[in-house]
């Protein structure tokens, strides 16, 4: 079973994304903020990583930034779900190493999902 | 037009809209200016013609009224910046608003997407009926805030174009694909017909998209039963030129020349029968000019409207 690291505080994104991920075959792991998910994505080594960006105690992009840094962890793939959707955002995103940015606004569930396959090469 | 001249004179009623107390007031304050400087001249010349022998008296005279009249721009010009600034807070408050509002609406969008698609069981025939109701209104309320977010960066500048060369005709061919299904459902046949070899325009595509989506939008909306809406690409001069006719209910003349501005939406027989923000248009315009295109329309009630805009090409 494949693992997905989703990195939220939202915890009632949690569960209805956890419900979705669990109906597609996949276990989810949980991380309410930077630091929990930076920690998991070391030890749980997932096989995908779904990154909001406003996130407590440290930033998405700071997440992001220290996960391309670790051996560990930098060729796993993250997909940035989040609604900031700033000016250069996309593109800081991208150019730390995201594989995909998605304005959680702007897509259905459904499609989130079908990129989380994309993503895994599924 | 008589009666909108004669308002601007109306000083105390202009602060009043903007909120502003009398002394901070640039109507107020340009009036007051405009006086001093026609009676100041008038003394200055009656004193300099009376005691012209005293060079000194008028050089003083000179130097207290410019004194005076810088004081005076110094207060308009700090009152200008008060508007700016209120003006800037608010569109800032929309932002802050519109992104605050974005996440729990995204939860609310997601979790009835969840009952809506049969993943969750247990869900009855007349609970999905709700279920939809309650999906239909978060699309509404997610397009609103979305719009809102649009007009936030319009207002403050922050709406960057990426732009590049594009093919209107692709991309109009991609839109109609895309609302088909709400054109069928709605009983109204797109046409489309673009002039052979039209060059590529050079446009942010995605800014492009929305104007093109508003305008198609809005011409099947406003078909009552069964219509029709014709969309024509052509090049004239250096400018590309969209075209969109309908066969729809019309602009009630008096309600024409506000068409463009926010939040406006006119009181024609759909009024009440279709959802919208009043700012479709409003963004259509912008984006349109600040591509350095223009956009207009003609309508009439009861036949229909015809929407275009250009671009450089």
């Amino acid at each position: 079973m494949k693992k997905i690291l989703f990195v939220e505080d939202e915890s009632t994104l949690q569960k209805t994304f956890g419900e979705i991920l669990k109906q597609e075959g996949y276990e989810m792991i949980p991380a309410l903020d930077g630091e929990i998910g930076l920690r998991l994505a070391k030890t749980k080594k997932p096989d995908l990583i779904l990154l909001d960006l406003i996130l407590p105690k440290v930033h998405g992009f700071e997440v992001l930034k220290k996960l391309k840094e670790d051996n560990e962890t930098k060729d796993i793939p993250v997909i940035v779900l989040t609604n900031l959707e700033g000016i250069g955002d996309v593109d800081k995103a991208i150019e730390l190493g995201a594989t995909t940015y998605l304005v959680k606004a702007n897509y259905s569930l459904e499609e989130v999902i079908e990129k989380i396959k994309k993503a895994l090469g599924e | 037009m008589n009666r909108r001249f004669i308002e601007q004179f109306n000083i105390p009623a202009q602060c009043k809209k903007y909120g502003l107390p009398l002394w901070q007031c640039p109507h107020f304050l340009f009036l007051v200016m405009g006086i001093i400087i026609i009676v100041s001249t008038l003394v200055a010349y009656a004193i300099g013609s009376r005691y012209v022998e005293d060079p000194q008296v008028v050089a003083l005279i000179v130097l207290l009224v410019t004194a005076i009249l810088f004081t005076i721009a110094v207060i308009i010009t700090r009152s200008f910046e008060r508007l700016a600034e209120a003006n800037r807070m608010k569109s800032e408050f929309i932002s802050i608003v519109s992104h605050q509002l974005r996440s729990p609406l995204s939860n609310l969008r997601w979790a009835i997407e969840l009952l809506t698609s049969g993943r969750a069981n247990g869900v009855s025939e007349k609970q999905l009926e709700y279920f939809k109701i309650l999906k239909e209104n978060s699309t509404r309320m997610r397009e609103l805030v979305s719009d809102l977010l649009i007009v936030s960066r319009i207002e403050t500048a922050k709406l960057p174009l990426k732009k590049k060369e594009i093919s209107l005709e692709d991309l109009v061919r991609k839109i109609i694909e895309e609302l088909e299904p709400f054109a069928k459902a709605s009983n109204v046949k797109v046409e489309f017909g673009a002039k052979e070899n039209l060059p590529k325009v050079f446009a942010d595509p995605s800014q492009i998209r929305l104007v093109i989506e508003n305008l198609l939008d809005n011409a099947i909306r406003y078909i009552k039963e069964k219509g029709r809406v014709e969309i024509k690409l052509e090049k004239i001069d250096k400018y590309c030129r969209f075209e969109i006719k309908d066969t729809g209910v019309g602009i009630p003349k008096e309600d024409q020349k506000y068409i463009f501005q926010k939040f406006f939406r006119s009181e024609n027989v759909m009024r009440y029968q279709t959802q919208g923000s009043g700012l479709g248009l409003y963004i259509a315009k912008s984006i349109v000019e600040k591509s350095r295109g223009k956009i207009g329309f003609k309508s009439q009630e009861g036949i229909g409207s015809t929407f275009w805009f250009t671009l450089p090409c």
